[in-house]
């Protein structure tokens, strides 16, 4: 038997991203994984939104999916960019390296 | 045409001259500063002839234009008086300049410089020396006379040092300037006491003032007034170089030739000698001032005598000759033959100034060479030069029928008949001064002209005749100097009008007045009828120049250098010229700078330097002060400020770890927490 896709498996899969994601960000030292993760969580809404709107017969929430993806983009754009001039700097990537603004 | 209303315009010719060369002569052309300056001063001579010939046809002969009111505190105007004085004075200078000038558009030709500065700049200044010295001559009164004064003082030391590169010309520059200060000192002091005693400066007042029956004897024997003369003739001696301020004409030979011969031989030099004449009133009311007026001026005359007679230096020579005959004017004046004096002034112009201009032609020809050791043998080198300066020679030396023959016997003459008792001394001083004279000069001349050339090969090849600008000159004040004394014969040679001429001209000036009980005149009368012992003193004065001739003749052509008599110890003491230079500078000179040197060092060390270093530790000592504030206060304010938050952010300052990890942790647990109140809160 073959039951179709509902709304429950969107949700779920968006909270296991949702999960996955935060762990990422919480755990890993590399800054580019990090910033991967957060696309991660990104996306998770990003599947929250389409699946409440195809849910609701509605199509707000796919165009406030698309603003999201911009958004994202820019941020890594910008994430990256800083990412590299915190390179030539440090010479490091790792987030437990980087900890100038301490007490 | 009014010349005599014109004699304003005398002077200030040559003032437009030295405008013109002074403002815009750097851009004038050698030519037209030929034509304009000595132009000026032809203009000058012109005016004064025709002022000279209307004045002789006046029955008064004095005239004076007023220009304006000068100095009404003390009645003195801006006026120029023209009588038979100042006449022949402007003749001299206006006459005897303007030759000057064209022998110097020669002998300054190879002037350069940058544009040929030094050519424009040099007739500026002769120009404007020529102003004063017309200024001088021309004043109606003794303050107008002084501001000439001073005003040929400053060309005298801007010519002197003309070539201001050369460290002894501007010292000589100096010292002609500083020693003349001396004389000027006495010169106002003595305007002071004649104003305060006559009440007026101005020429004819003060003269009027002391012929009348004012002064007798009990206020003018050892009185104010022979005080006042004195300061007068101490302003003389200093610019006519008498003892004891002679010593800075002969360093003024350091400028130029023609400036020797222009200001330190015919003119400016002889301005004491004017002075004294015009003061003639004061000083015959004086006689012990006239008495060593004429002793200063006999011991002048001997002693620069003495020195000249052993000088190398051609110009030197002729320096101290000049202020030897500057000397004889003085006796002159000293013995109260006043017109004798200006008799000798105005030949000695005519000679002294060829004998400048003759050694300037040598000196030109010997391509700079001064020192007669080194010349010799030029008689046929430069004939010109030679012939006008044998005359000249002749002239000084007082051969019959030169000029200077006539006025140096007058004066010899006029000495020997002075009724004062030393007068018979005086003249035997003259007479010896005469002899010498006579030696010295021809020595100049058997050294130069004569024997066997001594220059080097370079230069006895480059010897040539001058241009006709400075030969030109030569010649006419060459027949200046023969006939210049015919208007001035000794009675013997028989009475008329010419040959008393100047006698007579000057008459008016000289007279003294009736109620002066001066016995000179009726004595000086008497004296001339001795008419024997005037041929005695004639033939005498006569053998002494011959003889002087044939002894410098016999020692410097005959003998051969080196049996030459050596003089024995007088001789160093006076190729050292009595070593005045050398006492001076023991007594006045090192004193005065070395004391005033100490002093001065005394004030900078503490004064200046004082005051320096007392700013400096008040500086030091403020800002002291400020940067204690700065570090105590301001510092510590911020500090505080900082240290005040740094305490307060004690504890929380360790939420701070930089862990980026731990901040999104936190976050995180915010979400959650957020999360957890709307989920299990409600």
């Amino acid at each position: 038997m073959s039951s179709p896709i509902t709304t429950e498996h969107y949700l779920v899969l968006s909270a296991m991203l949702l999960l996955i994601g935060t762990v990422g960000v919480l755990l890993r030292r590399n800054v580019v994984v990090i910033m991967m993760s957060i696309e991660l969580i990104l996306n998770a809404v990003n599947l929250n939104l389409v699946a409440f709107s195809h849910h609701l017969q509605q199509v707000n929430g796919q165009i406030f999916a698309i603003f999201i993806i911009v958004v994202a983009v820019a941020e890594a754009a910008v994430g990256l960019g800083i990412l590299i001039a915190l390179f030539r700097n440090k010479e490091t990537v790792l987030v437990d390296e980087i900890d100038l603004l301490k007490w | 045409m009014n010349f005599l209303d014109l004699i304003w315009l005398i002077p200030i010719l040559p003032l437009c001259g030295a405008a013109i060369m002074l403002l815009f002569g750097r851009n004038l052309s050698k030519t037209v500063v030929s034509i304009i300056c000595p132009g000026a001063v032809l203009g000058s001579f012109i005016l004064s002839l025709g002022a000279v010939i209307q004045l002789a046809g006046l029955k008064e002969r004095t005239h004076q234009v007023v220009l304006f009111e000068w100095l009404p505190q003390l009645h003195v105007d801006f006026g120029y008086l023209l009588d038979p004085l100042s006449s022949v004075m402007i003749l001299v200078v206006t006459g005897i300049g303007f030759l000057i000038h064209v022998y110097a558009t020669g002998y300054m030709a190879h002037e350069h410089g940058p544009r040929h500065g030094g050519y424009y700049r040099f007739f500026g200044y002769l120009n404007l020396f020529v102003f004063f010295m017309l200024t001088l001559v021309l004043a109606n009164n003794y303050p107008l006379l002084f501001v000439g004064w001073e005003g040929v003082g400053l060309c005298s030391y801007l010519l002197i040092g003309f070539y201001f590169h050369k460290k002894s010309a501007g010292d000589a520059g100096k010292k002609a300037f500083i020693v003349n200060r001396i004389g000027d000192a006495g010169f106002i002091l003595g305007m002071f006491f004649l104003f305060q005693v006559t009440g007026s400066l101005r020429f004819t007042e003060v003269t009027d003032a002391l012929r009348s029956a004012r002064f007798g004897p009990e206020v003018t024997h050892f009185g104010i007034l022979s005080l006042t003369a004195l300061l007068l003739f101490i302003g003389a001696t200093g610019k006519s170089a008498q003892l004891p301020l002679y010593v800075w004409l002969p360093d003024a030979m350091e400028g130029p030739t023609p400036v020797s011969a222009l200001i330190h031989a015919a003119t400016m030099v002889t301005a004491g000698v004017y002075m004294c004449a015009r003061s003639n009133a004061l000083f015959a009311l004086t006689p012990e001032t006239s008495h060593i007026v004429a002793a200063v001026g006999a011991c002048t005359a001997i002693f620069a005598a003495s020195i000249g007679l052993v000088q190398n230096d051609i110009k030197r020579v002729l320096a101290y000759s000049t202020v030897s005959q500057l000397g004889y004017m003085f006796l002159a004046v000293g013995v109260g033959a006043y017109w004798v004096g200006v008799f000798h002034l105005y030949t000695h112009a005519f000679f002294k100034a060829l004998l400048f201009l003759g050694a300037g032609s040598v000196i030109h020809a010997m391509s700079g060479e001064q020192d007669m050791r080194n010349m010799g043998g030029l008689r046929n080198k430069i004939p010109i030069t030679f012939g006008t300066m044998f005359i000249a020679s002749l002239a000084i030396a007082g051969i019959p029928g030169l000029s200077g023959f006539f006025s140096k016997d007058e004066i010899l003459w006029q000495t020997w008949s002075a009724p004062e008792l030393g007068s018979k001394v005086l003249w035997v001083v003259g007479f010896l001064t005469a002899l010498m004279t006579a030696f010295y000069m021809w020595r100049l001349m058997f050294l130069t002209f004569f024997g066997e050339p001594r220059m080097d090969e370079k230069t006895k090849h480059h010897i040539h005749e001058s241009p006709k600008a400075m030969t030109i000159p030569l010649m006419v004040l060459a027949g200046g100097s023969v006939v210049a004394g015919w208007i001035g014969m000794p009675k013997v040679f028989g009475e008329n009008g010419f040959m008393q001429g100047l006698e007579h001209w000057l008459a008016p000036v000289f007279e003294s007045g009736k109620e002066v009980a001066h016995a000179a005149a009726e004595h000086g009368a008497a004296a001339h009828h001795d008419t024997t012992m005037e041929w005695v003193l004639m033939g005498v004065s006569i053998g002494a120049a011959l003889s002087g001739i044939f002894l410098a003749r016999h020692i410097y052509l005959r003998m051969k250098a080196e049996d030459r008599p050596t003089g024995g110890f007088i001789y160093p003491v006076l190729l050292n010229k009595w070593y005045v230079d050398e006492l001076y500078d023991f007594l006045f000179v090192n004193g005065l700078s070395k004391g005033g040197g100490t002093l001065m060092a005394k004030f900078d060390t503490n004064v200046i330097d004082g005051g320096v270093n007392g700013t400096a530790w008040l500086t030091r000592m403020v800002s002291r002060i400020s940067m204690w504030y700065d570090t105590w206060i301001v510092d510590g304010l911020v500090n505080l400020t900082a240290f005040t938050v740094r305490a307060l952010s004690f504890p929380v300052r360790f939420l701070q770890t930089g862990f980026l990890q731990s901040y999104a942790l936190v976050f995180m647990a915010g979400v959650l927490g957020i999360f957890g109140y709307f989920w299990w809160g409600r």
